[in-house]
């Protein structure tokens, strides 16, 4: 094993007796286009809410409930599919979720949540780790559509102003501490802050 | 005979004049039976906070906001994460009322009783749709007084 690494690192070290440099250096180049470029492709591809609900775990559970919120459907037609609040838009954010979302092909494979029993019994835990992100990041997916310098106080209703113009102007909460379960059913939610 | 002729005619002329103005058959949807009707647009839910008076004394209070999408199940009861005891200094929501916390029996308890766990079964928002039918109701105290301004006249 170790002499076939050996024989490897010589061949590789070795200046190219066959190819010249420019054919080296633009194949590269181009090699290099072609699979980043495929790598992109694939992870776009992966970011699109048909390829969520691909999985009955998903098409079964959450993307039922999604169908009757506002974020499925509205007057203005502004739909959020699963990616934009699930996958961070900027890139070194994504990966590391895409990275963690190995997991999720795991359960897949072992059937983790494969029942609505299975999903109902992780419902808890799998709400925990997106509010947790979701408060990490000071809720950046819903701030991706959600700007709060846009937002027109005069146009919400008077709750909604109080809450918007003091605590969440303050940075002392986020849009997760208050807005749960919107886009979802919400788990047996005893012991979570602010819903005893 | 000349006066049954008569007779006949005003009747005719009764029944006539009886069908020309008479209710349509749905009076909601002002339409007849034969007639077909696109729905009436949907209310927009009241929003605006204010609290409403009550029309008896032991009337739940309205919803003077809109509840979308709040749910109240085994998990979770969204209006008590507003109206319960210790939510209220947060959200300056009224206190859900101390005979929430009673069972049947009349102990408290230190939660919202279980049979006071689904606050629909009560109280309900209101919409901006106009009345189909007159409301005729009569506030007691109207009633009272006009009773004792009766007592007054005899």
């Amino acid at each position: 094993m170790i002499k076939l690494l050996k024989q490897a690192w010589q061949t590789f070290k070795r200046p190219s007796v066959h190819f010249s440099l420019g054919f080296l250096t633009l194949g590269g180049f181009l090699a290099g286009i072609f699979f980043w470029g495929g790598f992109n492709t694939a992870l776009e591809m992966t970011n699109r809410e048909a390829f969520c609900i691909g999985c009955h775990e998903m098409e079964a559970n959450v993307y039922q409930e999604l169908q009757s919120t506002i974020h499925y459907s509205n007057r203005s037609g502004v739909r959020a599919t699963c990616p934009d609040c699930h996958v961070p838009h900027e890139w070194t954010d994504k990966i590391a979720r895409k990275m963690a979302a190995s997991k999720e092909v795991w359960g897949k494979v072992f059937g983790t949540i494969n029942t609505r029993e299975k999903f109902l019994d992780k419902r808890r835990e799998l709400a925990e780790h997106e509010w947790a992100r979701l408060k990490a990041n000071d809720s950046l997916e819903c701030r991706n559509c959600h700007n709060f310098d846009s937002m027109d106080f005069t146009m919400q209703s008077q709750r909604a102003v109080a809450m918007h113009s003091s605590a969440l102007a303050s940075g002392e909460k986020t849009c997760i501490d208050c807005h749960k379960g919107i886009a979802h059913q919400l788990p047996d939610m005893s012991g979570v802050e602010g819903w005893e | 005979m000349k006066l049954f002729k008569r007779m006949i005619k005003t009747l005719v002329l009764i029944s006539l004049a009886k069908f020309a103005v008479a209710e349509p058959i749905n009076p909601i949807l002002k339409a007849e039976i034969d007639q077909e009707v696109s729905s009436p647009p949907i209310a927009k839910p009241v929003n605006n906070d204010v609290k409403q008076a009550r029309n008896y004394p032991m009337q739940p209070p309205l919803i003077p906001h809109n509840i979308r999408g709040y749910e109240i199940n085994l998990n979770v009861n969204k209006c008590m994460a507003c109206h319960s005891r210790n939510r209220t200094e947060e959200s300056q929501a009224p206190m859900i009322s101390v005979t929430h916390f009673m069972d049947r029996d009349g102990n408290f308890l230190a939660e919202i009783s279980p049979r006071r766990y689904f606050c629909n079964q009560c109280h309900v928002p209101q919409t901006d749709a106009k009345a189909v039918v007159e409301n005729e109701f009569v506030d007691m105290k109207q009633l009272i007084k006009a009773n004792a301004e009766g007592a007054q006249d005899d």
